[in-house]
């Protein structure tokens, strides 16, 4: 089959490579609809994420059709047309039987990896690195999909498939992210990052009870789409300081929850910027948390910080002063896709969300180094590419 | 000081009461003055059967290195033979220690039923290619290293015979090797239910004595992280497939040039797959880092 490869830095290439096969008795394999490029691909491409290798098939936000099934598969028939998790859950540990499905003890086979790092291991997740269990990704023709009655889901008939791939982790990661910042009425929500998973976020914000929603990005045609699409207020940071611009909006109060949808890879005009990018430049420090410091310091006293946006190792200077002294809850993670799916689809199904309009461009398969460069810059107003291939 | 990881042996876990017997080589039957006596004299007569050349060189050679051996190990067959002792202080090589524990989110008879059928054990632990119960106490273990490694392939398959010597249904299992093993072992494993419904901890301790007297001991050392680390994959294993029911693989194509191992792990393809046109690399997992 055809497969989207890394091969380095920026370096993409199409490739024939071998047909998955079910190799245990849960798995199927699907035959891949559509695969979206995401923001956490973007790290691997850049060189943030180490244990990458040469050949590996990326892509992890995908639906697909039943074509293969193992023989202890229960829940999924032929020709299931299915949206799938991007994170693997067992379904039988204690992390997946208490709904925390991205903490799966079994789903990672190179838990070994990132032990030393993290103490303990977090679940595999389709075409990411190798410390994140090497799983073969979805930007292929074919898929093989492990413990496939947890990861799978059939996609309502009437939802189309631009709406149902974003319901893979884009969706699941914004409304956790909105989740975890536990929101009450009149709650006045802040979400840094207008990509597809912070307008998801600001989406779910309100399903949850946001009073408002205010949203931070540098690209005008994120910020003109989080305002029309997404219903929130939005601040350019190139040109507003955002300090005191969410300060003076919520009559000096500060934003009671602050969601970072952006993560390690953040950039600013400010000094800090270039101070985190000089040490990563020599690898001092492996994220740039500069969205992490300007939430702390702008969310206000005894409210919530939820962090969706993917952070990999050490960070700096984070004021945890101010977080303490403030009395701030911290809640992030990687999303429990298998708890949060079936909800969302309903969600899509019942018209209550559009997720279809993060969709930019559709392109083959062989269009996937120009699909990431577009996504990578932002450029050709870019939100999502999703390739079919 | 540095600081121990041997927890059952720090007296941190309460585990493995039970050390193994030392046979053969890991026994020390020579004294330290003779040790070193025959370390000298070993060098010269094989100096000496090296420059001589010829025959009687060559048996000269063979003569000498076994003298330096014997003194270096503190092991001597001879010795052993003729139950002579001339050891000092130190009789036998130092056990070595390998603790790990995991919890399994299954009822604990469920778990020690599976793990007390010892033929399982194959199932999830890499290097043990088989096990026999020859009856209720004693068993037959057959163990090898399947690494790509030079070193560890030339390594001979390790067999021995272990006897339980302390039963707990449902709760523990202390075994101890019947002297005369490759390398003389004992152990326990315990399962203990877990607080507040989480399942069963299962906490295994392998203590172990090298052979090949102090050489032995001191490359078993620099050896013992590796095997530590065997120790805990295999233990994630049989969480895997006591809870999920199979092994966690991550199987699959990738568009790897056609490889037989995966050089950064050093690791043997488990399945190679067909590669069309020549052109595309099979599956390959990147399971435990082996020696």
């Amino acid at each position: 089959m055809r497969a989207l490869c890394y091969n380095g830095r920026n370096d993409l290439r199409v490739e024939r490579v071998p047909d998955p096969e079910i190799v245990n008795p849960q798995d199927i394999i699907l035959r891949v609809i559509m695969s979206s490029v995401c923001g956490s691909d973007l790290h691997l491409l850049n060189g943030y994420v180490p244990t990458m290798q040469e050949g590996d098939i990326i892509g992890h936000e995908f639906i697909g059709e039943v074509v293969e099934i193992g023989p202890e598969v229960k829940k999924l028939r032929r020709g299931d047309r299915v949206v799938v998790g991007s994170i693997l859950g067992c379904g039988e540990c204690s992390y997946c039987q208490s709904q925390s499905w991205s903490l799966c003890d079994n789903s990672n086979p190179n838990a070994y990896m990132v032990k030393p790092l993290y103490g303990y291991s977090p679940a595999g997740i389709f075409g990411y690195s190798h410390a994140f269990g090497g799983y073969a990704g979805s930007h292929a023709e074919y898929i093989r999909v492990p413990f496939a009655d947890r990861g799978c889901f059939l996609i309502p008939e009437g939802v189309k498939d631009e709406s149902a791939v974003f319901c893979s982790d884009a969706f699941p990661t914004g409304f956790m992210g909105a989740d975890m910042a536990d929101i009450r009425p009149g709650d006045t929500v802040a979400v840094w990052g207008c990509g597809a998973v912070g307008q998801m976020a600001m989406r779910s914000a309100y399903l949850l009870g946001a009073e408002r929603v205010i949203a931070m990005d540098r690209h005008k045609h994120l910020l003109e789409q989080a305002k029309n699409n997404s219903n929130a207020e939005v601040l350019s940071i190139d040109e507003i300081d955002i300090q005191e611009a969410l300060k003076e909006m919520t009559g000096g109060r500060g934003p009671d929850r602050c969601i970072d949808a952006v993560g390690m890879e953040a950039v600013s005009s400010s000094p800090q910027y270039y101070y985190d990018k000089a040490k990563q430049w020599v690898r001092l420090e492996n994220d740039r948390p500069i969205v992490l410091r300007e939430a702390i310091k702008a969310c206000r006293k005894g409210g919530t910080i939820s962090i969706i946006g993917v952070y990999g190792g050490f960070v700096d200077s984070i004021p945890m002063g101010a977080a303490m002294n403030k009395a701030l809850t911290f809640r992030m993670g990687q999303m429990h896709a298998q708890k949060y799916i079936p909800r969302l689809l309903d969600y899509v199904a019942n018209g209550q969300v559009d997720t279809s309009d993060l969709l930019t461009y559709k392109m083959p398969l062989e269009e996937g180094q120009r699909g990431y460069n577009y996504f990578n810059s932002k450029s050709n107003n870019t939100t999502r590419v999703v390739f079919t291939p | 000081m540095a600081r121990t990881a041997n927890l059952a042996q720090a007296g941190v876990l309460d585990i493995a009461p039970v050390d193994p017997i030392p046979s053969g080589s890991s026994k020390i039957n020579v004294g330290k003055n003779e040790r070193w006596l025959s370390v000298g004299a070993g060098l010269l007569i094989a100096n000496i059967g090296i420059r001589r050349g010829g025959i009687g060189g060559v048996l000269l050679t063979a003569v000498g290195t076994s003298l330096a051996l014997r003194g270096a190990s503190g092991y001597c067959p001879i010795n052993e033979a003729l139950g002579r002792d001339t050891s000092d202080d130190k009789t036998e090589t130092n056990v070595l220690e390998i603790s790990k524990s995991v919890t399994i989110n299954k009822p604990r008879e469920e778990v020690y039923q599976f793990w007390r059928k010892l033929e399982n054990l194959p199932k999830f632990m890499r290097h043990l290619e088989d096990v026999k119960q020859m009856d209720d106490r004693r068993s037959h273990w057959v163990a090898r290293l399947d690494s790509e490694n030079p070193a560890a392939k030339a390594l001979p398959k390790v067999e021995w015979d272990a006897d339980i010597v302390e039963e707990e249904e449902n709760s523990r299992l202390v075994w101890r090797s019947v002297p005369g093993a490759t390398i003389d072992n004992s152990g326990e494993v315990r399962f203990v239910d877990a607080p507040g419904n989480r399942g069963t901890e299962v906490h295994a301790t392998i203590k172990y004595r090298p052979p090949q007297g102090i050489v032995g001991e001191a490359v078993l050392k620099l050896l013992n992280p590796a095997f530590k680390q065997m120790v805990k994959e295999d233990i994630r294993r049989f969480k895997w497939l006591m809870e999920t029911g199979a092994i966690t693989t991550n199987e699959g194509p990738s568009g790897r040039k056609p490889e037989t191992t995966n050089p950064a792990l050093r690791q043997p393809m488990q399945n190679p797959a067909e590669t069309p046109q020549n052109k595309t690399k099979p599956s390959i997992t990147d399971e435990s880092i082996v020696l």
